[in-house]
Protein backbone atom coordinates (compact mmCIF):
# COMPACT_ATOMS: atom_id res chain seq x y z
CA UNK A 1 0.00 0.00 0.00
CA UNK A 2 2.79 2.33 1.03
CA UNK A 3 4.66 1.34 -2.08
CA UNK A 4 1.68 2.14 -4.29
CA UNK A 5 1.30 5.64 -2.88
CA UNK A 6 4.99 6.40 -3.20
CA UNK A 7 4.94 5.24 -6.84
CA UNK A 8 1.95 7.43 -7.71
CA UNK A 9 3.65 10.31 -5.96
CA UNK A 10 6.86 9.76 -7.96
CA UNK A 11 4.88 9.58 -11.22
CA UNK A 12 3.12 12.87 -10.45
CA UNK A 13 6.40 14.61 -9.60
CA UNK A 14 7.97 13.35 -12.82
CA UNK A 15 4.97 14.45 -14.92
CA UNK A 16 4.96 17.95 -13.49
CA UNK A 17 8.74 18.18 -13.58
CA UNK A 18 8.72 17.19 -17.23
CA UNK A 19 5.85 19.48 -18.24
CA UNK A 20 6.85 22.58 -16.35
CA UNK A 21 10.63 22.38 -16.18
CA UNK A 22 12.35 19.84 -18.42
CA UNK A 23 10.23 20.67 -21.50
CA UNK A 24 11.55 24.21 -21.31
CA UNK A 25 15.30 23.64 -21.01
CA UNK A 26 15.98 23.87 -24.75
CA UNK A 27 19.70 23.33 -24.40
CA UNK A 28 21.56 24.28 -27.63
CA UNK A 29 18.31 25.32 -29.23
CA UNK A 30 16.03 22.33 -28.92
CA UNK A 31 17.39 19.59 -26.65
CA UNK A 32 15.02 18.68 -23.83
CA UNK A 33 15.82 15.67 -21.63
CA UNK A 34 12.82 13.34 -21.29
CA UNK A 35 13.49 12.30 -17.69
CA UNK A 36 9.97 10.96 -17.19
CA UNK A 37 11.16 7.60 -18.58
CA UNK A 38 12.86 7.09 -15.22
CA UNK A 39 9.51 5.87 -13.87
CA UNK A 40 9.24 3.11 -16.50
CA UNK A 41 12.93 2.12 -16.39
CA UNK A 42 13.13 1.69 -12.61
CA UNK A 43 9.59 0.61 -11.79
CA UNK A 44 9.70 -2.17 -9.14
CA UNK A 45 10.46 -5.54 -10.71
CA UNK A 46 7.68 -7.47 -9.03
CA UNK A 47 4.59 -6.17 -10.76
CA UNK A 48 1.44 -7.13 -12.58
CA UNK A 49 2.59 -6.90 -16.18
CA UNK A 50 -0.83 -6.16 -17.71
CA UNK A 51 -1.48 -3.36 -15.25
CA UNK A 52 2.03 -1.98 -15.78
CA UNK A 53 1.55 -1.78 -19.57
CA UNK A 54 -1.77 -0.05 -19.13
CA UNK A 55 -0.35 2.44 -16.61
CA UNK A 56 2.53 3.22 -18.96
CA UNK A 57 0.03 4.06 -21.70
CA UNK A 58 -1.91 6.46 -19.43
CA UNK A 59 1.35 7.93 -18.14
CA UNK A 60 2.62 8.64 -21.67
CA UNK A 61 -0.75 10.05 -22.64
CA UNK A 62 -0.64 12.61 -19.82
CA UNK A 63 2.82 13.71 -20.98
CA UNK A 64 1.35 14.05 -24.48
CA UNK A 65 -1.38 16.38 -23.33
CA UNK A 66 1.15 18.57 -21.57
CA UNK A 67 3.54 18.75 -24.51
CA UNK A 68 0.83 19.27 -27.16
CA UNK A 69 1.89 16.19 -29.10
CA UNK A 70 -0.34 13.53 -30.60
CA UNK A 71 -0.04 10.25 -28.68
CA UNK A 72 3.62 9.89 -29.61
CA UNK A 73 4.85 9.81 -26.00
CA UNK A 74 2.10 7.30 -25.21
CA UNK A 75 3.18 4.99 -28.05
CA UNK A 76 6.88 5.16 -27.13
CA UNK A 77 6.30 4.71 -23.38
CA UNK A 78 3.91 1.83 -24.03
CA UNK A 79 6.49 0.07 -26.19
CA UNK A 80 9.32 0.25 -23.66
CA UNK A 81 6.97 -0.91 -20.92
CA UNK A 82 6.09 -3.94 -23.03
CA UNK A 83 9.67 -4.78 -23.98
CA UNK A 84 11.16 -4.10 -20.53
CA UNK A 85 11.06 -7.74 -19.32
CA UNK A 86 12.90 -8.87 -22.47
CA UNK A 87 15.56 -6.21 -22.02
CA UNK A 88 15.95 -7.15 -18.35
CA UNK A 89 16.34 -10.78 -19.36
CA UNK A 90 18.90 -9.79 -21.98
CA UNK A 91 21.08 -7.71 -19.69
CA UNK A 92 20.66 -9.46 -16.33
CA UNK A 93 20.23 -13.02 -17.58
CA UNK A 94 19.74 -15.78 -15.03
CA UNK A 95 19.73 -13.38 -12.12
CA UNK A 96 16.54 -11.80 -13.44
CA UNK A 97 14.87 -15.11 -14.14
CA UNK A 98 15.49 -16.25 -10.58
CA UNK A 99 14.20 -12.91 -9.35
CA UNK A 100 17.28 -11.94 -7.40
CA UNK A 101 17.95 -8.69 -9.30
CA UNK A 102 17.61 -5.54 -7.24
CA UNK A 103 17.99 -2.12 -8.82
CA UNK A 104 19.79 -0.99 -5.66
CA UNK A 105 22.71 -3.29 -6.23
CA UNK A 106 23.14 -3.88 -9.95
CA UNK A 107 26.51 -3.54 -11.61
CA UNK A 108 27.37 -0.25 -13.25
CA UNK A 109 28.08 -1.73 -16.68
CA UNK A 110 24.83 -3.73 -16.88
CA UNK A 111 22.87 -0.73 -15.66
CA UNK A 112 24.36 1.57 -18.30
CA UNK A 113 23.61 -0.82 -21.16
CA UNK A 114 20.09 -1.45 -19.91
CA UNK A 115 19.36 2.26 -19.54
CA UNK A 116 20.84 3.26 -22.91
CA UNK A 117 18.94 0.58 -24.81
CA UNK A 118 15.63 1.45 -23.16
CA UNK A 119 16.12 5.17 -23.91
CA UNK A 120 17.23 4.44 -27.48
CA UNK A 121 14.08 2.42 -28.24
CA UNK A 122 11.88 5.08 -26.68
CA UNK A 123 13.47 8.04 -28.47
CA UNK A 124 13.64 6.34 -31.82
CA UNK A 125 9.91 5.54 -31.76
CA UNK A 126 9.11 9.00 -30.41
CA UNK A 127 10.97 10.92 -33.08
CA UNK A 128 9.91 8.62 -35.92
CA UNK A 129 6.28 9.27 -35.04
CA UNK A 130 6.83 12.93 -34.40
CA UNK A 131 8.58 13.67 -37.68
CA UNK A 132 6.57 11.00 -39.54
CA UNK A 133 8.47 11.33 -42.78
CA UNK A 134 10.81 8.60 -43.98
CA UNK A 135 12.72 11.03 -46.20
CA UNK A 136 13.88 12.90 -43.09
CA UNK A 137 15.54 9.83 -41.56
CA UNK A 138 18.74 11.74 -40.88
CA UNK A 139 16.81 14.30 -38.82
CA UNK A 140 15.21 11.44 -36.85
CA UNK A 141 18.63 9.96 -35.99
CA UNK A 142 20.11 13.35 -35.17
CA UNK A 143 17.28 14.19 -32.75
CA UNK A 144 17.36 10.70 -31.25
CA UNK A 145 21.04 10.78 -30.38
CA UNK A 146 21.11 14.37 -29.17
CA UNK A 147 18.20 13.89 -26.82
CA UNK A 148 19.41 10.42 -25.81
CA UNK A 149 22.57 11.88 -24.28
CA UNK A 150 20.69 14.50 -22.28
CA UNK A 151 18.03 12.02 -21.10
CA UNK A 152 20.67 9.51 -20.11
CA UNK A 153 22.53 12.05 -17.98
CA UNK A 154 19.29 13.19 -16.36
CA UNK A 155 18.04 9.71 -15.53
CA UNK A 156 21.41 8.48 -14.31
CA UNK A 157 21.65 11.39 -11.87
CA UNK A 158 18.14 10.56 -10.63
CA UNK A 159 19.15 6.90 -10.24
CA UNK A 160 22.20 7.81 -8.18
CA UNK A 161 20.16 10.16 -5.98
CA UNK A 162 17.02 8.10 -5.48
CA UNK A 163 18.01 4.43 -5.68
CA UNK A 164 21.74 3.98 -5.32
CA UNK A 165 22.15 6.35 -2.36
CA UNK A 166 19.01 5.12 -0.64
CA UNK A 167 20.54 1.75 0.19
CA UNK B 1 -13.68 -22.43 -27.67
CA UNK B 2 -11.79 -23.22 -24.52
CA UNK B 3 -8.55 -23.14 -26.45
CA UNK B 4 -9.32 -19.69 -27.86
CA UNK B 5 -10.02 -18.35 -24.39
CA UNK B 6 -6.87 -20.01 -23.07
CA UNK B 7 -4.89 -18.48 -25.92
CA UNK B 8 -6.33 -15.03 -25.20
CA UNK B 9 -5.52 -15.28 -21.50
CA UNK B 10 -1.98 -16.47 -22.14
CA UNK B 11 -1.29 -13.63 -24.57
CA UNK B 12 -3.26 -10.93 -22.80
CA UNK B 13 -0.24 -8.65 -22.35
CA UNK B 14 0.62 -8.76 -26.01
CA UNK B 15 -2.97 -8.16 -27.09
CA UNK B 16 -3.28 -5.22 -24.69
CA UNK B 17 -0.01 -3.81 -26.02
CA UNK B 18 -1.09 -4.13 -29.63
CA UNK B 19 -4.52 -2.60 -29.08
CA UNK B 20 -3.14 0.38 -27.14
CA UNK B 21 -0.44 0.89 -29.74
CA UNK B 22 -3.10 0.90 -32.44
CA UNK B 23 -4.97 3.63 -30.57
CA UNK B 24 -1.79 5.72 -30.35
CA UNK B 25 -0.95 5.26 -34.00
CA UNK B 26 -4.46 6.03 -35.16
CA UNK B 27 -4.45 9.30 -33.19
CA UNK B 28 -1.07 10.18 -34.63
CA UNK B 29 -1.94 9.25 -38.20
CA UNK B 30 -5.30 11.02 -38.15
CA UNK B 31 -3.47 14.10 -36.89
CA UNK B 32 -0.91 13.88 -39.65
CA UNK B 33 -3.61 13.48 -42.27
CA UNK B 34 -6.21 15.98 -41.26
CA UNK B 35 -4.15 18.30 -39.14
CA UNK B 36 -6.79 18.10 -36.48
CA UNK B 37 -7.08 16.90 -32.94
CA UNK B 38 -10.20 17.53 -31.00
CA UNK B 39 -9.21 16.67 -27.47
CA UNK B 40 -5.45 16.56 -27.24
CA UNK B 41 -4.23 20.08 -26.90
CA UNK B 42 -3.18 22.47 -24.22
CA UNK B 43 -5.84 25.08 -24.91
CA UNK B 44 -8.38 23.23 -22.78
CA UNK B 45 -9.07 24.85 -19.48
CA UNK B 46 -7.34 22.63 -16.87
CA UNK B 47 -3.98 22.68 -18.57
CA UNK B 48 -4.13 26.29 -19.61
CA UNK B 49 -4.82 27.38 -16.05
CA UNK B 50 -1.81 25.38 -14.93
CA UNK B 51 0.39 26.92 -17.58
CA UNK B 52 -0.97 30.33 -16.71
CA UNK B 53 0.18 29.92 -13.12
CA UNK B 54 3.60 28.97 -14.35
CA UNK B 55 3.62 31.94 -16.69
CA UNK B 56 2.85 34.43 -13.93
CA UNK B 57 5.95 33.20 -12.11
CA UNK B 58 8.33 32.93 -15.02
CA UNK B 59 7.21 36.21 -16.61
CA UNK B 60 9.23 38.25 -14.16
CA UNK B 61 12.53 36.84 -15.31
CA UNK B 62 11.97 38.04 -18.84
CA UNK B 63 10.52 41.43 -18.01
CA UNK B 64 13.40 43.62 -19.02
CA UNK B 65 13.76 42.30 -22.55
CA UNK B 66 10.00 42.39 -23.20
CA UNK B 67 9.81 45.97 -21.93
CA UNK B 68 12.54 46.92 -24.31
CA UNK B 69 10.60 45.41 -27.22
CA UNK B 70 7.43 47.27 -26.27
CA UNK B 71 9.31 50.55 -25.91
CA UNK B 72 10.83 50.07 -29.32
CA UNK B 73 7.42 49.44 -30.80
CA UNK B 74 5.87 52.45 -29.06
CA UNK B 75 8.61 54.55 -30.52
CA UNK B 76 7.82 53.34 -34.04
CA UNK B 77 4.08 53.91 -33.59
CA UNK B 78 4.67 57.42 -32.33
CA UNK B 79 6.85 58.06 -35.30
CA UNK B 80 4.03 56.99 -37.60
CA UNK B 81 1.53 59.05 -35.65
CA UNK B 82 3.51 62.24 -36.07
CA UNK B 83 4.56 61.56 -39.65
CA UNK B 84 1.44 60.74 -41.64
CA UNK B 85 2.73 59.51 -44.95
CA UNK B 86 0.09 57.06 -46.09
CA UNK B 87 -1.99 59.64 -47.91
CA UNK B 88 -3.60 57.96 -50.87
CA UNK B 89 -3.27 59.82 -54.15
CA UNK B 90 -6.56 58.55 -55.54
CA UNK B 91 -8.41 59.80 -52.49
CA UNK B 92 -9.84 56.31 -52.02
CA UNK B 93 -9.56 54.74 -48.57
CA UNK B 94 -7.90 51.38 -48.26
CA UNK B 95 -10.96 49.20 -47.84
CA UNK B 96 -9.52 46.11 -46.19
CA UNK B 97 -9.23 46.77 -42.49
CA UNK B 98 -7.84 44.62 -39.71
CA UNK B 99 -8.83 44.40 -36.06
CA UNK B 100 -5.83 44.13 -33.76
CA UNK B 101 -6.03 42.30 -30.43
CA UNK B 102 -3.06 42.07 -28.11
CA UNK B 103 -2.29 38.71 -26.48
CA UNK B 104 0.31 37.06 -24.24
CA UNK B 105 1.88 33.68 -24.74
CA UNK B 106 0.84 31.03 -22.22
CA UNK B 107 2.81 28.16 -23.64
CA UNK B 108 5.48 28.28 -26.29
CA UNK B 109 7.20 25.38 -28.00
CA UNK B 110 9.91 25.25 -30.62
CA UNK B 111 11.79 22.01 -30.07
CA UNK B 112 9.54 19.74 -32.18
CA UNK B 113 9.04 19.69 -35.91
CA UNK B 114 5.38 20.63 -35.49
CA UNK B 115 5.18 23.43 -32.96
CA UNK B 116 2.12 25.14 -31.51
CA UNK B 117 1.80 28.11 -29.19
CA UNK B 118 -1.09 28.80 -26.81
CA UNK B 119 -2.17 32.39 -26.14
CA UNK B 120 -4.58 33.95 -23.66
CA UNK B 121 -7.29 35.33 -25.94
CA UNK B 122 -10.16 33.30 -27.38
CA UNK B 123 -13.66 33.31 -28.77
CA UNK B 124 -14.79 35.85 -26.16
CA UNK B 125 -12.24 38.31 -27.53
CA UNK B 126 -13.73 37.73 -31.00
CA UNK B 127 -10.76 35.70 -32.21
CA UNK B 128 -11.53 33.35 -35.10
CA UNK B 129 -9.79 30.39 -36.69
CA UNK B 130 -7.33 31.47 -39.42
CA UNK B 131 -6.57 34.82 -37.85
CA UNK B 132 -2.94 35.85 -38.26
CA UNK B 133 -0.58 36.32 -35.33
CA UNK B 134 2.37 38.71 -35.37
CA UNK B 135 4.94 39.89 -32.86
CA UNK B 136 6.35 43.38 -32.79
CA UNK B 137 9.08 42.14 -35.14
CA UNK B 138 7.15 40.05 -37.65
CA UNK B 139 4.94 37.09 -38.50
CA UNK B 140 4.77 34.24 -35.94
CA UNK B 141 1.77 32.06 -36.89
CA UNK B 142 -1.89 31.42 -37.74
CA UNK B 143 -4.66 30.53 -35.25
CA UNK B 144 -5.87 26.95 -35.66
CA UNK B 145 -7.94 26.22 -32.56
CA UNK B 146 -10.00 28.36 -30.21
CA UNK B 147 -11.77 27.91 -26.88
CA UNK B 148 -13.76 30.61 -25.04
CA UNK B 149 -10.74 32.18 -23.35
CA UNK B 150 -7.68 30.68 -24.99
CA UNK B 151 -6.50 29.84 -28.44
CA UNK B 152 -3.67 27.97 -30.09
CA UNK B 153 -1.78 28.92 -33.21
CA UNK B 154 0.40 27.03 -35.67
CA UNK B 155 3.84 28.48 -35.19
CA UNK B 156 5.88 29.52 -38.20
CA UNK B 157 8.21 26.76 -36.93
CA UNK B 158 5.81 24.01 -38.01
CA UNK B 159 6.48 21.84 -41.03
CA UNK B 160 2.79 22.16 -42.02
CA UNK B 161 2.85 25.95 -41.98
CA UNK B 162 2.61 27.48 -45.45
CA UNK B 163 2.44 31.19 -46.24
CA UNK B 164 2.52 33.39 -49.29
CA UNK B 165 5.51 35.75 -49.06
CA UNK B 166 7.35 38.11 -51.38
CA UNK B 167 10.59 39.98 -51.81
CA UNK B 168 10.06 43.54 -50.66
CA UNK B 169 12.41 44.89 -53.30
CA UNK B 170 11.08 43.24 -56.45
CA UNK B 171 7.60 41.90 -55.51
CA UNK B 172 8.37 38.33 -56.65
CA UNK B 173 6.21 35.81 -54.78
CA UNK B 174 7.13 32.49 -53.19
CA UNK B 175 5.87 29.92 -50.71
CA UNK B 176 7.25 30.09 -47.18
CA UNK B 177 7.70 26.86 -45.23
CA UNK B 178 9.98 25.32 -42.62
CA UNK B 179 12.07 22.15 -43.05
CA UNK B 180 12.37 21.42 -39.32
CA UNK B 181 16.13 21.81 -39.14
CA UNK B 182 17.02 25.18 -37.64
CA UNK B 183 14.73 27.30 -35.48
CA UNK B 184 16.13 30.55 -36.85
CA UNK B 185 15.84 29.68 -40.52
CA UNK B 186 12.82 29.17 -42.79
CA UNK B 187 12.68 28.48 -46.53
CA UNK B 188 11.07 30.43 -49.34
CA UNK B 189 10.64 28.27 -52.43
CA UNK B 190 9.18 28.74 -55.92
CA UNK B 191 10.66 32.18 -56.44
CA UNK B 192 11.23 32.71 -60.20
CA UNK B 193 14.92 32.83 -61.04
CA UNK B 194 14.52 36.17 -62.77
CA UNK B 195 14.10 37.70 -59.33
CA UNK B 196 17.21 39.65 -58.62
CA UNK B 197 17.92 38.32 -55.12
CA UNK B 198 20.85 39.41 -53.02
CA UNK B 199 21.85 38.41 -49.50
CA UNK B 200 20.22 40.56 -46.85
CA UNK B 201 17.06 41.35 -48.85
CA UNK B 202 13.88 41.80 -46.84
CA UNK B 203 11.07 39.22 -47.11
CA UNK B 204 7.54 40.41 -46.29
CA UNK B 205 4.03 38.89 -46.41
CA UNK B 206 2.46 38.88 -49.84
CA UNK B 207 -1.10 39.95 -49.09
CA UNK B 208 -2.56 37.25 -51.32
CA UNK B 209 -3.75 35.18 -48.40
CA UNK B 210 -6.00 37.77 -46.69
CA UNK B 211 -4.75 36.42 -43.36
CA UNK B 212 -2.00 38.99 -43.08
CA UNK B 213 -1.96 42.49 -44.49
CA UNK B 214 0.55 43.19 -47.21
CA UNK B 215 4.12 43.98 -46.22
CA UNK B 216 4.55 42.57 -42.71
CA UNK B 217 8.18 41.67 -42.05
CA UNK B 218 9.15 37.98 -42.02
CA UNK B 219 12.92 37.93 -42.26
CA UNK B 220 16.05 38.52 -44.27
CA UNK B 221 17.67 36.44 -47.02
CA UNK B 222 20.60 34.43 -45.72
CA UNK B 223 21.50 32.45 -48.85
CA UNK B 224 19.88 31.22 -52.03
CA UNK B 225 20.31 28.55 -54.68
CA UNK B 226 18.49 27.08 -57.69
CA UNK B 227 16.13 24.21 -56.86
CA UNK B 228 16.07 20.81 -58.59
CA UNK B 229 14.08 22.01 -61.59
CA UNK B 230 16.60 24.84 -62.11
CA UNK B 231 13.77 27.28 -62.87
CA UNK B 232 13.07 28.48 -59.37
CA UNK B 233 15.16 29.79 -56.52
CA UNK B 234 15.12 28.39 -53.02
CA UNK B 235 15.93 31.01 -50.41
CA UNK B 236 17.12 30.45 -46.86
CA UNK B 237 15.65 33.13 -44.64
CA UNK B 238 16.71 34.32 -41.21
CA UNK B 239 13.58 34.94 -39.15
CA UNK B 240 13.20 38.47 -37.85
CA UNK B 241 11.42 37.22 -34.71
CA UNK B 242 13.33 35.11 -32.22
CA UNK B 243 10.74 32.35 -31.70
CA UNK B 244 12.40 31.32 -28.43
CA UNK B 245 11.57 34.64 -26.91
CA UNK B 246 8.02 35.69 -27.79
CA UNK B 247 5.66 37.02 -25.18
CA UNK B 248 3.51 39.94 -26.31
CA UNK B 249 1.76 39.25 -29.59
CA UNK B 250 -0.97 40.80 -31.73
CA UNK B 251 -3.79 38.89 -33.40
CA UNK B 252 -4.96 40.31 -36.72
CA UNK B 253 -8.53 39.72 -37.84
CA UNK B 254 -9.56 40.64 -41.35
CA UNK B 255 -12.93 42.42 -41.17
CA UNK B 256 -13.77 41.83 -44.80
CA UNK B 257 -12.92 38.14 -45.00
CA UNK B 258 -16.54 36.90 -45.16
CA UNK B 259 -17.46 39.29 -47.91
CA UNK B 260 -14.37 38.45 -49.98
CA UNK B 261 -14.83 34.72 -49.52
CA UNK B 262 -18.50 34.92 -50.52
CA UNK B 263 -17.35 35.92 -54.00
CA UNK B 264 -15.59 32.59 -54.41
CA UNK B 265 -18.59 30.42 -53.56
Amino acid sequence: MNNLISNIFLALILIFGQALFFNNINFLGSINPLIYIYFIAYFPLKNNRTLFIFCAFIYGFIIDIFSDTHAIHAAATLTIAFFRPYLLKLFFGMAYEHQVVKFKSIELKQNLFYLISIILIHHFILFSLEIFDISKISLIFKNTFEVLISTFIGIYILYELLIHRAK
Amino acid sequence: MQRIIYFLIRNKDFILFLSLLTICLSINISYNEYNKSKFLNSSNSLFSSLYKTKLTISKYFNLEYQNQLLLEENRKLRYLLYNPKNINLTGRKDKISYNVTSASVIKNSYSFSNNFVTIDVGRNDSIEIDNGVISSKGVVGIIDKISPNYSRFISILNTKFLLNAKLKKSNYFGVLSWDGMNINRVQLSDVPKQANVSIGDTIVTGGNSLIFPKGILIGYVESFKLDNSENYLELQINLATDMRNIENLYVLKNNNLKEINSLDE
